[in-house]
């Protein structure tokens, strides 16, 4: 289980003290594909890079599994890292690696043996069904085969939890259906709790059994997917949905890709 | 034609060698000091892995001095250093220390171009697998910019090469001081021309091998 309580985040700047998070309380449970949905800019990503310490809060305390690891450094937040897979908006493979490379490195900076972190590999990228292109390199694969490969890397050490920062805004909408349905069999076979960032309600109407809605570093909604979307509480909320609805209505059905 | 390589081709061969062996030689040593400089000069920059302001001024002005002295005045200048380091300012041996401390500088400022080419979110993404900075170093950012250090160092060898003209100055021989001694000091444009071939073939060698090796340990 995750928790934030009072969690804040201000970026200090000769021009000037910018202030992304405030506030934020949130509980994570074990299981879930937690959703946590605004604009760009609203703090998504200063959100999810606190919970493996990528960014530090300058308030509030951060709780994983029952203990606090808001200061956690050095070899203690390694660790902690190894249990928190992570993948990204633009998969952020090593492009001088073999894909069965890539997955091997989180289990290298580990300290593994090489045979037992390739066998370990190739049972991951059986699971994404990419085994056969572990010997070629990151650019001779397609988008959603390198977010594939990326994923196999983030559950290299069988990680409890999965965060994923935009996983699906630089593909097109089939590709995005596969990627998401592939995170669902994950969360469900292998029981990896996932913390979804998006600008997408359609990625959190798909794949999130809770979702929070978040607006100018402020938590402004949280609960069930399902309830938030028949009954939103905010503006921010309504508003969102009405340009998913308007969006998503019109007769092809295409979906724009944002980036942020 | 067979009459002149009967004259000057130990001569042209013997030059041959020492430019290689001088340019090779001090090529591997401003790696040795250049490399870990630029290493620390790269991790030390405001957005680098260990952000450290006052590291990296000094290491950027000591670049930078080293960088904007004159090779000939450098030469003469540190002779007292040179003796100390191999006991004489003589020959190969008085020629490769002056080029290894006039590439140092050089080496480091390059490696670390290379390195801040390293796109951020692999580092990041590292970060986030639990990789230490080392770990880093070493598999992240040295490996994804091999083929730019690769492209660094043919050009760091072809001016090595250039520099080690210089080097006749100390009696260290080489196609660069046949070329001066034979052509410009006693008007045997033959001879000069045959060194100046020499370095144009073996320079074009150098930088079309380093090119090909760049190009083919690139995956991107």
């Amino acid at each position: 289980m995750i928790e934030l309580i009072d969690v804040g985040k201000v970026y200090h700047a000769s021009a000037g003290d910018h202030r992304a998070l405030e506030g934020v309380n949130l509980r994570i449970e074990d299981g879930d594909i937690f959703g946590i949905i605004g604009e760009s800019g609203a703090g998504k990503s200063t959100l999810v890079r606190l919970l493996n310490l990528l960014e530090r809060p300058t308030e509030g305390r951060i709780i994983i599994d029952g203990s606090d690891i808001t200061d956690y450094q050095g070899r203690e937040l390694r660790e902690l890292r190894a249990n928190i897979g992570m993948i990204f908006q633009n998969f952020a493979l090593f492009q001088q690696r073999t894909v069965l490379q890539n997955v091997t490195f989180p289990l290298e900076v580990r300290g593994g043996k090489k045979e037992a972190n390739a066998k370990r590999a190739h049972e991951l990228l059986r699971l994404v069904s990419l085994d056969d292109k572990a010997s070629r390199y990151p650019s001779e694969l397609s988008g959603g085969q390198q977010q594939r490969v990326a994923i196999a890397r983030a559950l290299a050490n069988e990680p409890h939890y999965m965060l994923c920062d935009e996983a699906t805004s630089a593909l097109d909408s089939r590709t995005t259906v596969q990627v998401l349905d592939l995170l669902a069999h994950i969360n469900a076979e292998l029981g990896v709790t996932m913390v979804v960032i998006t600008h997408s309600l359609d990625v959190a109407k798909r794949v999130c059994n809770r979702i929070a809605v978040i607006d100018e570093g402020h938590i402004v909604e949280e609960g069930k997917t399902a309830d938030v979307f028949a009954n939103p509480q905010s503006d921010v909320t309504r508003e969102l949905l009405d340009w998913g609805y308007k969006r998503t209505d019109t007769p092809d059905g295409k979906e724009e890709v944002v980036r942020d | 034609m067979i009459e002149f390589f009967d004259k000057y081709g130990a001569l042209l061969a013997q030059g041959t060698i020492d430019t290689l062996v001088m340019s090779i030689a001090s090529c591997v040593f401003a790696y040795v000091i250049g490399l870990p400089l630029g290493i620390w000069f790269a991790v030390t920059t405001p957005n680098g892995l260990r952000p450290n302001k006052a590291v990296n001024t000094v290491l950027g002005w000591i670049i930078n001095i080293g960088r904007s002295i004159p090779f000939i005045i450098l030469l003469v200048a540190i002779i007292p250093f040179t003796r100390l380091v191999v006991g004489t300012s003589l020959g190969v041996p008085g020629a490769v220390v002056p080029l290894t401390v006039a590439a140092a500088p050089f080496v480091a400022r390059i490696v670390e171009q290379s390195l801040a080419e390293v796109d951020k979110d692999l580092i990041e993404a590292a970060h986030s697998f639990g990789a230490s900075n080392m770990q880093i170093i070493m598999k992240v950012m040295l490996k994804e910019s091999l083929p730019s250090l690769v492209r660094g160092v043919a050009i760091t060898f072809v001016n090595l090469f250039g520099y080690s003209a210089m080097a006749g100055t100390v009696g260290a021989g080489g196609l660069g001081d046949i070329a001066i001694r034979y052509g410009y000091q006693r008007f045997q444009g033959d001879v000069m021309l045959a060194a100046v071939i020499l370095c144009v073939v073996l320079v074009q060698v150098f930088q079309t091998f380093g090119d090909w090796l760049a190009r083919t340990i690139d995956k991107r």
